[in-house]
């Protein structure tokens, strides 16, 4: 079964929460995610971030949740890594 | 709960608007129970139980005063702020951290506002209602309630100093110079 690796998000948000705050809040939504924000242009009330996500399992719609609970909306998936790891092995009597 | 609630504090920068009405409201309930007991010591004194009954009644009413000209005042200007960042985002925010945050912190700001002033009184007025209860004072219960309400407005003042880097003692002072101030003029006028 495929899992998403790694994310690039386009994300536009307003200036609360700042960054760190920002990506805190969806690191602590999602464990196990290593989340990188960058701001890459601020007008006077919203800011332009890429949101960078990676994982063994990136649970995509809670992200996007978690995003728009923050008042910050998904404007595109910019790039996406996705894997499919090989079943389990079962035991063979 | 706590963490959410430090959370949308955080969001809207609130806790220092509700530093500043607690500190200004405080600063007002303590004045207003000041110039009540100051008034009752000027014209002779009155019964405790008096006393206790006009200062609480004072103090009622700029709590639910403070609330309520916070709250109004907050709603709105968080409504408006919401509605403006909704239009730079071009997307609802009602379901959002930031529409809990325009829901929420009004009622918070309102609660610091019009209950500041309440404690202050409750400080003021505690020695009247020690003397009711038959403990003895050092001082006339109305003496000491003055006595007290100096102290609440120069806690307040260093309060203040403190938050603002200032040195705390001239802060406290200044905030205890007014008091003093008023409390001059009600004898003045009173006499």
């Amino acid at each position: 079964m495929s899992s998403i690796k790694r994310i690039v998000l386009d994300v536009l948000k307003p200036h609360q929460p700042n960054a760190l705050d920002f990506a805190s809040a969806i690191a602590d939504q999602n464990p196990g995610c290593h989340v990188k924000v960058t701001v890459t242009e601020i007008d006077e009330k919203t800011e332009t971030t890429v949101v960078i996500i990676e994982s063994d399992d990136i649970p995509y719609q809670t992200i996007v949740e978690t995003i728009t609970g923050l008042g910050a909306s998904v404007h595109s998936i910019d790039e996406v890594e996705v894997g499919n790891l090989p079943p389990p092995e079962r035991n063979s009597r | 709960m706590f963490d959410q609630l430090r959370f949308l504090l955080q969001l809207t920068r609130a806790h220092k608007i509700a530093r500043r009405y607690f500190v200004t409201n405080g600063f007002d309930g303590a004045l207003t129970i000041l110039g009540l007991t100051m008034g009752f010591y000027a014209s002779g004194g009155v019964d405790i139980p008096v006393a206790i009954s006009a200062c609480l009644g004072a103090a009622i009413a700029l709590t639910v005063s403070g609330f309520a000209s916070a709250y109004v005042s907050e709603a709105a200007e968080r409504e408006q702020e919401l509605k403006e960042l909704e239009q730079a985002l071009v997307h609802d925010l009602e379901d959002t951290a930031h529409g809990r945050a325009a829901r929420l912190v009004p009622v918070l700001i309102g609660t610091v506002n019009g209950f500041a002033p309440f404690i202050m009184a409750l400080l003021i007025i505690t020695p009247l209602w020690l003397s009711e209860a038959g403990m003895a004072l050092p001082l006339a219960p109305l003496e000491a309630s003055i006595v007290v309400a100096f102290i609440t407005l120069f806690l307040l003042g260093a309060f203040i100093g403190t938050v603002s880097h200032r040195f705390w003692l001239w802060s406290g002072l200044r905030t205890l110079l007014i008091g003093l101030l008023t409390a001059g003029i009600i004898l003045i006028i009173g006499a």
